[in-house]
């Protein structure tokens, strides 16, 4: 007889281990996802409107935009609490985007795992950057015709 | 449907020639079927069947008449073939549908029609899946009544608007035409998927049921409720019209206010 090939019956009680649920953590960490994603949404439309109104419409508009034009905005705590704020909400709303997007569709938990340790580690970066910019924040380069510098 | 003539009382006054249907409009169609037979070969290929069909014949027809007169090794599921067993769901010109409530008249008969097997579930053979995952999905949400207490002795009541609540979530009959058609579940299969939430929703606010909240601990989990992404995709796919995403949204703001 010819060599037959392996064939499974259906229903034989076999289910594709890759549909087999592993028991994940208790806990409500999604939930807390979904709910910091439209919760930080809102947020973010006030300011990101407000920083776009402030730097590109009032005033000389986008022709007043300068060095000297950044350096004057972060010396008020308010815009620095507001540009922190909009950093922080903006970066975790984004990485927390990618991370669904990651787990929808990468279908190996290897390149889930890569990617998402990447989609981490440049976040880090960022925050921790862009926070340490805005409060150690000197206005006073070397040559600066600003007129607190002199 | 003003316009059309009312049939005399009997049949058998009619005139000859005067018939009173009219003549069945026929037309030729192409109908590509995904063919899978893993005995033969483990590739599954296109094959297009040339057929004659009446404008009141159903993608099931179609199916049939090749079954029955072509090729009898053409293999598909169907039981009561009047949408209400939902055997017959299939992909049908890129759509979830059911092949025995589709009419051939109502797509496009100048193109082939395609026919393939729900994306999402292991094919077996051609048009048959293995719907063993959908329904362990559905068994872990227990789709049945738990209640508290001692056995009733009387019937246990319910107001009309109290049954109203999930009354949508009633008309499922588990085809999986929309868990087939969420783009997240083609991933990885993980997804608990919507039918399953929509049952699941069915018991939660059911006014009987005492175990909304082990349900709603359930959905909770990192391939529950959460991985929604609302394309509504499923609602446009149920052949019961079922309003899958709203009542996934409903499962969603329950878990929410019960952890809050």
């Amino acid at each position: 007889m010819a060599a037959t090939t392996e064939f499974v019956p259906p229903r034989s009680g076999r289910i594709d281990a890759k549909y087999n649920r592993v028991p994940g953590r208790k806990g409500n960490f999604e939930m807390l996802a979904w709910l910091f994603m439209r919760i930080s949404g809102v947020f973010l439309v006030v300011l990101i409107f407000g920083h776009l109104i402030t730097n590109l419409l009032v005033g000389d508009g986008i022709n007043g935009l300068d060095f000297g034009f950044v350096a004057g905005k972060w010396a008020d705590p308010f815009w620095q609490f507001w540009d922190l704020a909009m950093l922080w909400l903006a970066m975790l709303h984004g990485t927390n985007g990618v991370r669904t997007i990651i787990n929808d569709y990468a279908d190996k938990d290897r390149t889930r795992f890569w990617l998402k340790g990447i989609l981490y580690f440049a976040t880090i970066v960022i925050i921790t950057l862009g926070t340490l910019v805005i409060f150690t924040f000197d206005p006073c380069i070397p040559g600066s015709p600003l007129e607190i510098c002199k | 449907m003003s316009t059309e003539v009312s049939e005399p009382a009997s049949k058998v006054d009619l005139a000859p020639g005067a018939s009173g249907s009219g003549e069945i409009p026929q037309f030729d169609i192409t109908l590509r079927v995904r063919r899978y037979d893993p005995e033969v070969s483990e590739e599954a290929y296109w094959e297009d069947f040339e057929l004659t069909m009446y404008g009141t014949d159903r993608v099931l027809d179609a199916l049939h008449k090749v079954k029955w007169e072509i090729d009898g090794s053409l293999s598909f599921r169907r039981s009561c073939a009047h949408g209400v067993c939902g055997s017959d769901a299939m992909r049908i010109n890129g759509r979830n549908r059911l092949a025995c409530k589709t009419l051939l008249k109502d797509l496009d008969t100048a193109k082939p029609i395609t026919v393939e097997a729900i994306k999402g579930l292991p094919v077996e053979k051609d048009l048959i899946v293995d719907m063993e995952p959908f329904f362990q999905s559905y068994r872990e949400i227990m789709p049945f009544l738990v209640a508290k207490g001692h056995e009733p002795s009387a019937e246990r009541y319910q107001s009309p608007e109290d049954r109203e609540r999930y009354d949508d979530t009633t008309k499922c009959i588990l085809c999986a035409a929309c868990t087939s058609s969420c783009p997240v579940f083609w991933t990885d299969g993980q997804y608990f998927g919507p039918a399953a939430i929509v049952n699941a929703h069915r018991f939660i606010f059911d006014s009987r049921d005492d175990a909304g909240d082990m349900r709603l601990e359930i959905l909770n989990d990192k391939e529950g409720v959460w991985r929604c992404r609302t394309t509504f995709n499923c609602s446009e796919a149920c052949p019961r019209g079922i309003q899958v995403t709203k009542a996934i949204a409903e499962v969603k703001q329950a878990v929410l206010t019960r952890s809050i």
